[in-house]
């Protein structure tokens, strides 16, 4: 499975390992790895609940990986993204590309979370001291997505 | 008959998930629909009005423009905040 939409913790060293295996002729693993952090906007954070479209998460991360997949030379791609409540420090999103080099690899796996953070259906709802609060989408993130939408045909 | 949901801040603040409404004549498009929502008024013209308003058609992203058809799965969310 590509894409794995699940309430559990991950186990980093496994995902990466799964991205090679018997796979030789891979030259190049780049993971990502977002964790819930204990400040936002200068509050500090209680726990994060991750709230989604079920159905539409899957496929809007499938188109992703299918533009990732037409841009670059990928051997594979693994995109687990935790949905429900969590707590500070805890594991939210990986995204792993292995790739023969280096660079389609490191490329590959920015693409794929800057449109993950601007196209996929989650949303998170902290709950701060002063009450609970929708986390607000950032203007360096639809840039962080733009940079790459100048680069298509 | 369509399908309408609602995700998140959205779905707090108009105080439901999603609900069916009838296609007329008038319904082409998911800007149709927005502007039908805008009428009911109150938190529904607070919200159909924002202008970072994302929506998605049967499940994929699409822009305010795009045509609708009987059955069709709406929605609408504020802007996602995921990874």
């Amino acid at each position: 499975m590509t894409i794995q939409i699940q309430t559990e913790a991950f186990n980093l060293g496994e995902l990466n390992s799964r991205l090679h295996a018997e796979d030789n002729s891979v030259g190049a693993v780049v993971t990502f790895a977002g964790y819930v952090r204990d400040i936002n906007q200068g509050e500090k954070v209680n726990n994060l609940y991750l709230e989604h479209y079920p159905g539409m998460t899957e496929r809007s991360l499938q188109l992703i990986i299918d533009q990732a997949n037409d841009r670059w030379p990928l051997q594979r791609v693994k995109i687990v993204h935790r949905v429900g409540l969590l707590n500070v420090s805890d594991p939210i999103v990986f995204v792993g590309v292995a790739s023969e080099h280096r660079q389609a690899a490191f490329d590959a796996c920015a693409f794929l979370m800057d449109y993950l953070k601007t196209r996929a259906p989650f949303w998170k709802r902290e709950e701060t001291q002063s009450g609970d609060r929708w986390v607000s989408s950032r203007e360096s993130d639809q840039l962080a997505a733009s940079r790459w939408e100048s680069r298509d045909e | 008959m369509i399908l309408i949901n609602y995700f998140a801040r959205y779905r707090e603040q108009l105080g439901i998930g999603g609900e069916k409404i009838a296609l007329n004549a008038s319904l082409k498009s998911i800007d149709d629909v927005r502007k039908l929502l805008i009428s009911r008024g109150h938190i529904w013209e607070e919200v159909f009005s924002e202008n970072s308003l994302m929506c998605a058609l049967n499940q994929e992203l699409c822009t305010l423009d795009a045509s609708i058809e009987e059955f069709d799965e709406v929605a609408f969310f504020p802007q996602v905040t995921g990874g």
